[in-house]
C-alpha cells in the first residue's frame, strides 16, 4: 500500500477505510519549511488525487443512529439529509402500528452513490424510546447497542488473521430530537445525553421546529445550551476534541450560535417561484426545507456531510473506540478480550515493551 | 287587556335575571404535557393574562418534580355578566422520566371537590355552597405524535367518569391540513377503542334552522380540536391587525377557522355550552360519584355500580373511592346498630342454648 512516501503531519488517512491513529514521532520533527529552492517538481502533491482515487474505489461507511420520541419526524429527517428513501417512515396513521413497549434496535443499510462515490450508510432507529409511562433507563438498550459494535470491532482488531478491511458498524454519528416544547430540554433528554455523550458523538437537533416564531427559536436554543453546559454534557464537536486554533474558532461558531440545529424534513415537493422545493404547505405559507430564512436544515446537512463527516468518524474511531478498548484491556488484565477467538490462546499485549518470554 | 294573559312566558327573563345577579362560576381543568401551548390557549380564550409572571422549572429540576395542582382565579365580566373563572392546572403532568400513576393527585382532586360538595350539600346551611367541582377539563394531546399515547390513554381512563374532557390538540400549526385530518382521526379511532367517554354535544333540537345545525356538525366533527393560542397581536401592514403567530413564511391566525379551531373550541366552551358543562357535571358526574360513595356507606366493602347508564362501566384504572367521613350523629347511629345486632346475637344464642337444655332435660326424664 505504501510507496514509500513519508506520511505527512496533517494526517489524513491513507486508506479511508480504518483511519490510523495518529503516529507518536519517535524523534521530534524539525519544523518543516517550505522549500523555495525545489529545483524542479516532485509531484508530491498528487497524493491528495490518489487518496481521492482509492476512496472513490472502495467507498466508505457511515453509521448514524436517530434517537427520539415517536412523531418528532425522525425517518423523514434522515430521508431528507441523504436525499433517498433510507429510512422507512412508520406508516403514520396505520391502525396496526404500536408503539413497542421496548426500545427496539433497527440498522438498515443502504449503498449511496454519488460523483463516483461509493457510500454504505446504515441507518439506526430506536422505536419505543421515551413513548412508554415509565422511561427508566431505555437508553440502556441503546448504549449495550454501540458498545457491542465496540467490541466487534475489537474481536476483529485483534485476531492474528485480519480481515483486510474490517466492516465498521460503529455508530459514528447519533441525532438526538428534541421535542420543540419551547420550553426547556426534558428529563429524559438530560438523561439520555448524560450517559451516551461519553460513548458516541451526539448531535442534538431540535425537530419539528415550524412550530416555533424566529424569537421562540432562539430563545429555546439559548436555554437548551445552557441546560447542556450545565449538566456538563458535551455534544459533537466536543471541546476538548479540537485540534488547532483553526478547528476551535469554527467548532466554537457552530457550538455557541448554531447548535442545537433547528430542523424541518419532507419529503413533497411544491412550487415556489418557480423552482420546485421540498417543503410543507400550510394554509398560511410554505415552509421551504433548504430555506435558511425558514430552518436550519440547510445547516445541519452542510455539518454532518459536507464538512464533518471524515471528522465524526475519527473521533468515533480515535477517541470513543479507543476509550472503550482500554477499557476493556484494563478490565482483562492487560489481556485482549474473549478467548480462543481462532481456537488459540493469544499471547499476552505487553504494556511496555519487553522480549517474549516463549 | 288580554285575559288569557297569565305572564309566566316572562319566567325565562326572570331566570336569566337572577343568574346574571348572581354571576357564573365556573372551574375549567387544563391537563396535558408541558410545552404544547395550555397556558397561551388559556389566555387567548379569555383575553386574560393569567400566567403573566410563570417561571417554567429547568429539565434538572423536573427530574423529582411530582405533580403538582395549581388554581388560579380570575374574573371577567362582559355585558354585564359576571363569571368567576378558576383555572385548574397540572403542571409536572408527563415530564417525568417515569410518569406511572403521575395522574392520581388529579383523580384525588377532583374527587375531593365531589367530595366537598356532598358534605355542603348534606349539611345545614346551604345557602352559600361554593361549587368548586370541575365542570371541565380540556386534554391537550401533542400534535407531534401519533395519535394518543400511552400516558395520555391512561389519563383520560383515570378520569373519564368524573370530570367532561374535551380533548385538545395543541400547537395545531405544526401540521399541515392532510396530517391534522388524519391525525384527528386517530385519535378519534384510539378513543373509541379504549371506551373512553368524552363530553358529548348534545344534539340541536329539531325545530333550529339548516344554518345552526349545519354549523353544530360542522363543529362536532371537528373534535378534537385542532388549536393555534397567541397573546401577541400581528399587524402585517395593510392587513387588519390579528391575533396570531408571525414567522418566516406566513402568519398563523388563531382566529381563522381555515387555520385552526380556535374559535369553534371557544364558541363552545365559552358561547353555547358553558351552563351545559355545569349541568352535566351535576346531574351526571356529581351525581354518579354520590351514588357509589352513599352506597358504598349503606353496604360498607361492597361496590356497587351507579344506577346511571353512562357511569355503569368499569374503568380500568379505577381506584377504591374516599370514605366519606361521617358526621358524629350518623357515627352514633351506626355504633348503636352495632350494638342492638350484638345483643340480638346473644340472645338467638341464649335461646338456643335453653332449647338444648330443654331437649337434654326430656332425655334425661324420659330415660
Amino acid at each position: 500500500m505504501s510507496k514509500g512516501l513519508p506520511e505527512t503531519r496533517t494526517d489524513t488517512a491513507m486508506s479511508e477505510l480504518v483511519p490510523e491513529p495518529r503516529p507518536k514521532p519517535a524523534v521530534p520533527m524539525k519544523p518543516v519549511s517550505i522549500n523555495s529552492n525545489l529545483l524542479g517538481y516532485i509531484g508530491i502533491d498528487t497524493i491528495i488525487e490518489q487518496m481521492r482515487k482509492k476512496t472513490m474505489k472502495t467507498g466508505f461507511d457511515f453509521n448514524i443512529m436517530v434517537v427520539g420520541q415517536s412523531g418528532l419526524g425522525k425517518s423523514t429527517l434522515v430521508n431528507t439529509l441523504f436525499k433517498s428513501q433510507v429510512s422507512r417512515k412508520a406508516s403514520s396513521w396505520n391502525r396496526e402500528e404500536k408503539i413497542p413497549k421496548t426500545v427496539e434496535i433497527k440498522a438498515i443499510g443502504h449503498v449511496i452513490e454519488e460523483g463516483g462515490v461509493k457510500m454504505k450508510l446504515t441507518v439506526i432507529d430506536t422505536p419505543g424510546f421515551g413513548d412508554q409511562i415509565n422511561n427508566e433507563n431505555c437508553w440502556e438498550p441503546i448504549e449495550k447497542y454501540i458498545n457491542e459494535q465496540y467490541e466487534k470491532f475489537l474481536k476483529e482488531e485483534v485476531n492474528i488473521a485480519r480481515k483486510k478491511r474490517i466492516p465498521d458498524t460503529r455508530v459514528h454519528c447519533c441525532l438526538y430530537f428534541i421535542s420543540p416544547t419551547g420550553h426547556s430540554l426534558r428529563p429524559l433528554d438530560l438523561e439520555f445525553m448524560k450517559h451516551l455523550s461519553k460513548v458516541v458523538n451526539i448531535i442534538p437537533v431540535i425537530a419539528k421546529a415550524d412550530t416555533m416564531t424566529l424569537e421562540e427559536k432562539s430563545e429555546f436554543k439559548q436555554r437548551v445550551r445552557k441546560e447542556l453546559e450545565v449538566n456538563g454534557i458535551e455534544f459533537y464537536p466536543q471541546k476538548e476534541f479540537d485540534e488547532d486554533l483553526e478547528d476551535k474558532t469554527e467548532n466554537d461558531k457552530i457550538r455557541q450560535e448554531s447548535m442545537p440545529f433547528a430542523v424541518v424534513g419532507s419529503d413533497k415537493e411544491y412550487q415556489v417561484n418557480g423552482k420546485r422545493v421540498l417543503g410543507r404547505k400550510t394554509p398560511w405559507g410554505i415552509i421551504e426545507v433548504e430555506n435558511l430564512n425558514h430552518c436550519e436544515f440547510a445547516l445541519l446537512r452542510d455539518f454532518v456531510i459536507r464538512t464533518h463527516l471524515q471528522d465524526l468518524k475519527e473521533v468515533t474511531h480515535n477517541i470513543h473506540y479507543e476509550t472503550y478498548r482500554a477499557k476493556r484491556l484494563n478490565d482483562n488484565g492487560g489481556l485482549p478480550p474473549g478467548e480462543g477467538l481462532l481456537g488459540t490462546v493469544l499471547p499476552p499485549v505487553p504494556a511496555t515493551p519487553c522480549p517474549t518470554a516463549e | 287587556m288580554d285575559k288569557e294573559y297569565v305572564g309566566f312566558a316572562a319566567l325565562p327573563n326572570q331566570l336569566h335575571r337572577k343568574s346574571v345577579k348572581k354571576g357564573f362560576d365556573f372551574t375549567l381543568m387544563v391537563a396535558g404535557e408541558s410545552g404544547l401551548g395550555k397556558s397561551t390557549l388559556i389566555n387567548s380564550l379569555f383575553l386574560t393574562n393569567l400566567y403573566e409572571d410563570r417561571q417554567v422549572p429547568e429539565a434538572s429540576a423536573r427530574l423529582t418534580q411530582t405533580l403538582t395542582i395549581e388554581r388560579r382565579g380570575v374574573e371577567i365580566e362582559e355585558g354585564g355578566i359576571k363569571v368567576k373563572l378558576t383555572l385548574v392546572d397540572t403542571p409536572g403532568f408527563g415530564d417525568s422520566v417515569d410518569c406511572s400513576d403521575c395522574w392520581l393527585p388529579v383523580v384525588h382532586f377532583i374527587e375531593e371537590q365531589f367530595e366537598q360538595y356532598l358534605r355542603d350539600e348534606s349539611g345545614l346551611n346551604r345557602k352559600n355552597i361554593q361549587d368548586s367541582r370541575v365542570h371541565c377539563c380540556l386534554y391537550f394531546i401533542s400534535p407531534f405524535g401519533r395519535g394518543l399515547r400511552p400516558l395520555d390513554v391512561a389519563f383520560l381512563r383515570a378520569v373519564h367518569e368524573k370530570v367532561n374532557i374535551i380533548p385538545v390538540i395543541g400547537k395545531a400549526d405544526a401540521l399541515m391540513p392532510k396530517e391534522t385530518q388524519a391525525l384527528k382521526q386517530k385519535i378519534r379511532e384510539q378513543l373509541k377503542e379504549e371506551e373512553i367517554n368524552i363530553y358529548q354535544f348534545p344534539e340541536c333540537d329539531s325545530d333550529e334552522d339548516e344554518d345552526f345545525k349545519r354549523q353544530d356538525a360542522e363543529m362536532k366533527g371537528s373534535i378534537p380540536f385542532a388549536v393555534v393560542g397567541s397573546c401577541e397581536v400581528v399587524r402585517d401592514g395593510g392587513t387588519r391587525p390579528v391575533r396570531g403567530r408571525r414567522y418566516s413564511w406566513g402568519t398563523v391566525e388563531v382566529e381563522n377557522p381555515h387555520h385552526c379551531d380556535f374559535l369553534n373550541l371557544r364558541r363552545m366552551l365559552v358561547q353555547t355550552h358553558l351552563q351545559d358543562l355545569k349541568e352535566v357535571t351535576h346531574d351526571l358526574l356529581y351525581e354518579g360519584y354520590r351514588a357509589r360513595c352513599l352506597q358504598s356507606l349503606a353496604r360498607p366493602g361492597a361496590r356497587d355500580r351507579a344506577s346511571r347508564s353512562k357511569l355503569s362501566r368499569q374503568s380500568a384504572t379505577e381506584i377504591p373511592l374516599p370514605m366519606l367521613p361521617l358526621a358524629e350523629t350518623e357515627k352514633l347511629i351506626r355504633e348503636k346498630d352495632e350494638e342492638l345486632r350484638r345483643m340480638q346475637e346473644m340472645l338467638e344464642k341464649m335461646q338456643a342454648q335453653m332449647q338444648q337444655s330443654q331437649a337434654q332435660g326430656e332425655q334425661s326424664d324420659a330415660l
